[in-house]
């Protein structure tokens, strides 16, 4: 529980005045993402900015600051009966979640709950003049100035050091069951988009290994309900599986090979490939084991409405994220120069264009 | 950043009807006449000149030349933004977007719709009703509003608390920068690569780009709604009932509180049956599975009765249930028949500071000599005051704007915000000084130069210039110190 900011705000100044660049740390969960680090650039490191700032249950708004465990975060809310249901995946006891919202990670409720950007209201960012600046509020609304906030939801930090993030939660689910059953691939994203259509408590549709599994959560009544009338079969300790799918503890995670992540549109055909696939979020992420080449990765997701990244493992000197169309990496470039006009922040960490 | 355009209307006129249809390259006064404002109507500016293309090429050709020339431009939806954000630049060109309305694909499977941005908001829902879906944010202007206005100011509606703003309900958009590229930012699929473009550009009011197609998600339709009606003798108690509610576990579609004034004026309107003699009103609407509903409905009416509602009821029709709403949602025009003219105000305050907010509006309102009717998106803190006056009489529309500026300047006091849906844009310009402070200020100003090289996208909204921000903090603690009410007219 410490307010570590003038300490990074003072670091920053000096790296700035000594063209020292700086890889911002969180927990250090997530170095295997992105691009590999400049190995020059030293730690910026917001593991001991920590603590809950404010939080008022019956607003369901948090305010912590950026290092902040996403565990700890959890624990306060289920004091109060709530959660994060964005269900942030966590890669290690120390996640936290200001590195979550650089890498815009959800679990796999997003589809029905929303994402880590879709319930940040505020934050407080370091950038790269060392000014220490608000966005957003404490409050669920708020249009006033442009959504710096969510703007960090995929940056990776290359925009500055997030320090504080204000964001939405909201109640535990009443009850959640898991429905499985056996069914083909090709089978399985008309299935899943289908049900996602009805007007039902579905919290969750993934499939794996020749089973497609379907998460019910809210009211009991209408989780029992649901169940009742839709096919499979109830699935004791349902709730594990899906844990394994937001921590990618899952057996289809383990192991070396390359993990690619197909963001794309929920009703796309799958990509023909080879190796091991898992569908999650009702089609509109699929993830994919093997060794792959980036471009002709690319040409596949580009027609299902969507992109591809190299998740984990793999090349990760060449790019790893979905290539940008000129205009937009203009744009990209030049709003890095706005926030952080001397390159400081994460280098090369999330395209080599950055 | 500013100079004037470097081309005459006349040549800039020319230049449009060689590649637009000469009819809708509009120069003279009258027809431009009806652009002059927005739905905020007390401020008004003549362009220099109007212009409806009806393709993304054509825009982009408009786009080029304006930046060629310096030439500011004002993107059109509707016209029924609050802000003063589609209020004409008086050296600049108008760029209606009124032709762009066709709805260009459904997919049902997928459940998206895919746009031209002067779509109006309803007309999604009402289109893709026949597939048991429909598009969740519904401002309260949805049968005249466009989906690119709403783009353009992150619309919200009676339903957000539960079904988000637009920002959570857009896949991409199309757009034409400053400097005329056709770009999509986002996708088909929920999260992209790289910074959130689609963010930003979400309420960015004109600032940023011009939206020339939008794809929305779609949501199915709920099997069953309801609402149930609890009227306070208090608004403390109303505003603990709303805690109650979110605190027990529920999440309504809809949760709304309107204050003594407001019920009178929307029930003589309506006749929606509400309690006359009620402090406070609030409508709680839960919507899912019949049984979801039901369980819902039980507990919210048991919670309203234990926090000391006088009066509950619950619709048992749909009739009814679109009765009780027709009131809240003709809250408005509804005021507008007790008052000659009102300003709407939009104001966000976290919830537990309710009480505190309605009651120093209370007193300014005596300190101004102006009544003011509350309607509240009170799930989410959104206050809409409505200050009521006479733009006939002189100087009450200053006195107007001066109560509304403290109003919001009270709401970032309290630990909120001065817009909560309606934007900025020229009314709130002022405010932005309170809410932050000069860094923030000049980060959003280098945030558009990113977009926006050399600012011709809808200049002087949004974001004030610094020198401004200083003399109107000044201003302001000038007014709290001699209590004196002095506004320049903006
Ligand atoms: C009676 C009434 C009730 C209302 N209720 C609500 C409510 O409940 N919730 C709410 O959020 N708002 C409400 N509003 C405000 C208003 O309707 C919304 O802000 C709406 O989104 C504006 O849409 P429009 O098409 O009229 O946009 P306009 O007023 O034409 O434009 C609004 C802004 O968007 C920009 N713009 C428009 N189209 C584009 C485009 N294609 N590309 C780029 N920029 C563009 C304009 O430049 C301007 O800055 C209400 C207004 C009225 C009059």
């Amino acid at each position: 529980m410490a307010d570590e900011s003038e300490a990074l705000r003072k670091q920053i100044l000096s790296a700035r005045k000594n063209n020292q660049k700086l890889n911002i740390v969180g927990g250090g969960t997530k170095d295997f993402m992105g691009r590999t680090a400049d190995s020059h650039a030293e730690t910026l490191s917001l593991a001991e900015h920590t603590g809950i700032v404010e939080y008022h249950p019956v607003e369901l708004i948090m305010t912590v600051r950026a290092g902040t465990r996403i565990a700890d975060i959890e624990a306060a809310l289920a004091e109060e009966g709530q959660c994060l249901h964005f269900e942030p995946p966590r890669f290690g006891d120390a996640s936290t979640l200001g590195g979550t919202l650089a890498c815009n990670l959800s679990g796999p409720a997003r589809p029905w709950t929303g994402s880590v950007r879709d319930q940040v209201l505020g934050i407080r960012l370091l950038n790269g003049k060392g000014e220490h600046l608000r966005f957003g509020g404490q409050v669920m609304k708020n249009v006033a100035g442009y959504d710096v906030s969510r703007l960090q939801a995929g940056a990776m930090g290359t925009l500055g050091a997030i320090t504080e993030i204000s964001l939405k939660v909201m109640p535990l689910p009443a009850s959640s069951m898991t429905l499985v059953q056996d069914m083909p691939m090709a089978d399985v994203i008309r299935y899943m988009n289908q049900r996602a259509g009805e007007s039902k408590p579905i919290t969750g549709a993934a499939w794996v290994d020749g089973k497609v599994y379907l998460r019910l959560s809210g009211a009991r009544s209408a989780v029992e309900a649901t169940a009742e009338k839709w096919s499979g079969e109830v699935m004791e300790q349902g709730e594990a599986f899906w844990k394994q799918l937001q921590h990618m503890t899952h057996e289809f995670f383990q192991g070396d090979a390359p993990l690619w992540r197909f963001s794309v549109g929920s009703t796309a055909p799958n990509p023909e490939l080879d190796g091991p696939m898992l569908i999650d979020w009702a089609g509109s992420q699929r993830w994919y084991r093997g060794e792959a080449n980036m471009a002709k990765l690319e040409s596949m997701a580009k027609p299902a409405g969507g992109q591809v990244s190299l998740f984990r493992g793999g090349d990760r000197s060449d790019e790893v994220m979905h290539y940008q169309p000129e205009a937009l990496q203009n744009i990209q470039k030049r709003l890095k120069e706005s926030f952080d006009p001397d390159g400081l922040f994460n280098p090369g960490r999330l395209y080599s264009w950055l | 950043m500013k100079t004037r355009p470097s081309i005459s209307k006349a040549e800039l006129a020319e230049k449009f009807r060689s590649f637009i249809d000469p009819d809708f390259v509009i120069t003279d006064n009258e027809t431009m006449k009806p652009y002059e404002c927005d739905g905020m109507s007390m401020y008004c500016e003549m362009p220099m000149l109007v212009v409806l293309p009806e393709t993304a090429s054509q825009v982009q050709q408009v786009m080029r030349l304006c930046n060629e020339y310096r030439v500011p431009v004002v993107a059109r939806g509707a016209g029924t933004g609050l802000s003063a954000g589609a209020m004409p630049h008086k050296e600049g060109v108008v760029l209606s977007l009124a032709k762009f309305n066709r709805i260009l694909e459904v997919d049902p499977l997928a459940r998206t719709a895919r746009l031209q941005p002067g779509v109006r908001n309803l007309a999604i829902s009402e289109e893709v009703a026949q597939h048991g879906l429909y598009y969740g944010p519904d401002p309260s202007s949805q049968i005249a509003c466009t989906i690119g206005g709403n783009v353009a100011e992150n619309s919200g509606g009676v339903h957000c608390l539960k079904y988000g703003l637009t920002v959570h309900n857009i896949l991409s958009v199309e757009m034409i920068t400053a400097e005329g590229d056709r770009v999509v930012v986002g996708n088909d699929a929920l999260d992209g690569c790289g910074m959130d473009l689609l963010a930003v550009m979400t309420g960015s009011e004109g600032l940023l780009g011009i939206v020339t197609e939008v794809k929305v998600k779609l949501l199915p339709k709920p099997e069953v709604a309801r609402v149930v009606m609890a009227g306070f003798d208090s608004v403390q108690k109303a505003g603990d009932a709303v805690g109650g509610i979110i605190s027990a576990g529920i999440i309504p579609g809809g949760l709304e509180m309107m204050d003594g004034y407001a019920i009178v004026a929307a029930d003589d309107f309506a006749q929606a049956g509400y309690p006359r003699d009620a402090k406070a009103l609030l409508l709680c609407e839960v919507d899912g599975t019949v049984e979801e509903v039901q369980e819902h409905i039980e507990q919210a009416e048991n919670l309203f009765r234990e926090l000391g509602a006088t009066s509950v009821k619950t619709s048992q029709s749909e009739e009814e249930r679109a009765l009780l709403w027709k009131g809240r949602k003709s809250a408005f025009p509804a005021v507008g028949r007790i008052s000659p003219d009102y300003y709407c105000m939009d104001g966000t305050i976290p919830r537990r500071q309710l009480a505190h907010v309605l009651l120093e509006m209370e007193k300014m309102s005596e300190k101004f000599g102006l009544r003011v009717a509350n309607v509240f998106h009170a799930g989410d803190g959104n206050l809409h005051p409505l200050i009521l006056f006479d733009a006939n009489v002189p100087g009450e529309f200053e006195r107007t704007e001066a109560f509304g500026g403290s109003i919001l300047n009270l709401c970032v006091e309290v630990g909120g915000c001065i817009t909560g849906e309606h934007g900025v844009g020229v009314e709130k310009i002022r405010q932005m000084a309170v809410q932050f402070n000069d860094e923030e200020l000049q980060q959003f100003h280098d945030l558009k130069v990113a977009f926006d090289p050399r600012g011709i996208l809808n200049p002087g909204k949004g974001v004030p210039a610094l020198k401004f921000c200083q003399e109107y903090r000044s201003l302001e603690y000038k007014q709290h110190d001699h209590d004196t009410v002095e506004v320049a007219h903006g």
